[in-house]
């Protein structure tokens, strides 16, 4: 035993020895997201990038049908909820009318690659002047775990519970190598969360994201490959060794559309 | 000094484009289908980024017109999107989203026949879906009937003054006949566009970027607890109720001393007004109950007539939709019959005249 005075919680938290706080744009509400989730550090950085940027008064965002559908409870902005799949759309309304916005869709894979494809390759072909936060956690997660476009080859979900047959079920959509290759995208990349390190590489993607919006040269585009535990029936740590054994090699991380 | 009126002939839909750039709309998207496609082709000749700012946008679908739609109107925007009957059919969902944030928007449909892809011929064969709801949930939007290509220009700008000051949707149900023909309108002044400021201080409400005096604005149709959720719905309902009290409109011709009367809106009012003519000629004391709004339904004034006139027969090119309502109206107090024409056929004057004697007067019997 050493032969100290234990140092009380008062003592350290002090203003002074305050290294790290939340964002003042992250409300007080609990995420209902489940323990291990991304979508929080997801949240976090978006909104620690628009407070950084000084950007709370100009931004619009907009949830639409998933796990972040209650993402307003969570974000202190102005924003929008939006029918499952038409994110783009509303975005494109919002963005055409009021230009000086800084206007962001936060989609999952069933939402932007399955019944909003249309939406989402058309804003990108247009190069609408927003900006895409995509959630690919390769399955349905608010539903309850069914397959997504995004679901692995042989990967087992609600709805292909002996494993998706690509004969039958059709392939994984790569749907962000699709929509660089469209004139309309000025900035692709495709990042994830579950290190600290890939955290950093995140915010800084998120960072240009937002940045390029103000040149107005067209749509940025940011993937994150992220888990769910909950969907997949795995523990968090589980889920992130499987993401990055299985997602990674199909998912590939890094820049896929740079600007010249 | 004489003012010089400005007026021109043109189409329907001619009119409704021009109207919405008169009323201050803000912005237009849209997608091609007949007869409706004028709408598009109008406003996109007009310039109008630079006669008055207004964003025209071609979209890849309806779909994604009536969310384009849904994104400016939570901006406090005046926004508009038009289309013709399958294209409404595509928009429903969006119509339930725009219900359940409130928003206020200009909708119209230049209705053709069904079911299916149909024809591309006049019809009216959408009042179930257009006044009944049509979309998921139990939320109502004014529907305007104009019955003249004047009208359509007029009710832009009444739709737009009815969206905002309820926070509703507003449908102006017209149909290919009134959509296609060319007549004359008298046009008024341009209005300006409301600059950002006005609008966040108009529209409260508006997603315009939370600022530090404000909390922050969400514009969501979503609630989990259905405690919360049913107390919304009351709310919305009560709203339909005070549209429901204050603005019906429609118009009595003949009316007055009329022992049958027509009951029909848009281009069956035409033809109905007509018949009247020719009815009165022939000394049959005939009139026309014009509706304006559908919803909502001057239910009212259908239980007036009822219990002055021997019979109501109803004109719609339908099978019969518009009927059920004139019915509850009359609830019992005279016969009400439906006559109409399918698959795109507009009736004459003197068969919707003929059928209105052969319904009321050649077999009246007396007891
Ligand atoms: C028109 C429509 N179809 C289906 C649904 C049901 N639904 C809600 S969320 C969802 C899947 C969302 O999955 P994803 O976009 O991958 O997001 P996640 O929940 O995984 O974050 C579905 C199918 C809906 N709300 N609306």
């Amino acid at each position: 035993m050493l032969d100290t005075v234990p140092i009380t919680k008062e003592e350290i938290c002090k203003p002074e020895n305050l290294v790290y706080g939340r964002t003042p744009l992250m409300t007080d509400a609990t995420l209902s997201y489940c323990p291990g989730c991304g979508h929080g550090t997801i949240h976090r950085l978006i909104m620690e990038v628009i407070e950084e940027m000084n950007l709370q008064a100009d931004t619009i965002g907009v949830a639409p049908v998933g796990c972040s559908v209650l993402a307003y409870d969570f974000l202190n902005i102005d924003m929008q909820q939006a029918a499952h799949g038409r994110a783009p759309a509303v975005a494109t309304g919002i963005k055409r009318l009021m230009p000086h916005k800084f206007v962001f869709t936060y989609q999952g894979d069933g939402d932007l690659a399955a019944i909003g494809t249309g939406e989402t390759i058309h804003a990108c072909n247009r190069g609408e002047n927003i900006t895409i936060f995509f959630v690919n956690n390769g399955i349905y997660g608010m539903t309850g775990g069914q397959m997504a476009p995004t679901t692995l080859p042989n990967m087992k979900t609600a709805t292909s519970p002996f494993g998706r047959d690509i004969e039958t079920m059709g392939n994984p959509l790569k749907i962000t190598e699709l929509i660089a290759m469209l004139p309309g995208t000025y900035y692709v990349t495709r990042q994830s969360v579950h290190t600290a390190a890939n955290v950093r590489k995140a915010k800084k993607a998120i960072q240009k994201a937002i940045e390029y919006q103000k040149l107005n040269k067209g749509l940025s585009f940011v993937e994150i490959v992220s888990n769910c535990n909950s969907g997949w029936k795995m523990t968090p740590v589980e889920s992130n060794k499987w993401m990055e054994e299985k997602m990674f090699p199909f998912y590939p991380l890094g820049d896929i559309k740079i600007p010249k | 000094m004489t003012k010089t009126k400005d007026i021109r002939l043109m189409k329907g839909n001619e009119a409704f484009a021009e109207g919405i750039i008169r009323a201050g709309c803000d912005g237009y998207f849209g997608y091609p289908i007949t007869p409706q496609s004028e709408v598009l082709e109008y406003l996109s000749a007009q310039k109008t980024k630079e006669r008055t700012g207004m964003v025209v946008l071609q979209a890849e679908s309806e779909i994604a017109s009536i969310h384009m739609v849904y994104g400016g109107a939570a901006c406090g925007k005046r926004v508009v999107t038009s289309s013709s009957s399958p294209g409404i059919s595509l928009m429903q969902e969006g119509f339930s989203y725009l219900a359940g944030t409130e928003l206020p928007c200009l909708l119209m449909n230049v209705v053709r026949g069904g079911p299916g892809l149909g024809t591309i011929q006049p019809s009216q064969s959408d009042y179930f879906q257009t006044v009944k709801g049509g979309g998921h949930g139990d939320y109502k939007m004014i529907v305007l009937a104009p019955a003249s290509v004047q009208e359509m220009y007029d009710f832009t700008k009444l739709g737009f003054d009815l969206a905002f000051k309820y926070r509703i949707q507003v449908m102006i149900l017209s149909d290919g006949a009134i959509g296609q023909m060319m007549e004359k309108v008298e046009l008024d002044k341009q209005l300006p566009r409301l600059t950002d400021e006005e609008i966040i201080k108009k529209y409260p409400w508006a997603t315009t970027g939370k600022t530090a005096d404000r909390e922050r604005n969400i514009i969501t149709s979503l609630d989990l607890n259905p405690a919360k959720q049913e107390i919304m719905n009351r709310k919305l309902q009560a709203k339909f109720k005070r549209v429901e009290e204050n603005e019906v409109r429609f118009e009595n011709i003949h009316c007055d001393d009329a022992e049958y009367i027509f009951v029909a809106y848009g281009s069956s009012a035409r033809v109905c007004e007509k018949a009247v003519q020719l009815g009165r000629a022939k000394g049959i004391k005939v009139g026309l109950l014009r509706l304006i709004t559908l919803f909502p339904f001057p239910y009212e004034e259908v239980a007036r007539l009822s219990k002055q006139v021997e019979g109501i027969l109803t004109i719609e090119m339908s099978a019969g939709q518009m009927v059920e309502d004139v019915r509850l109206g009359a609830n019992g107090a005279v016969r009400v019959e439906h006559y109409g024409r399918l698959g795109g056929i507009i009736p004459a004057p003197e068969e919707v005249l003929n059928v209105l004697e052969e319904t009321f007067i050649k077999t009246k019997t007396y007891a």
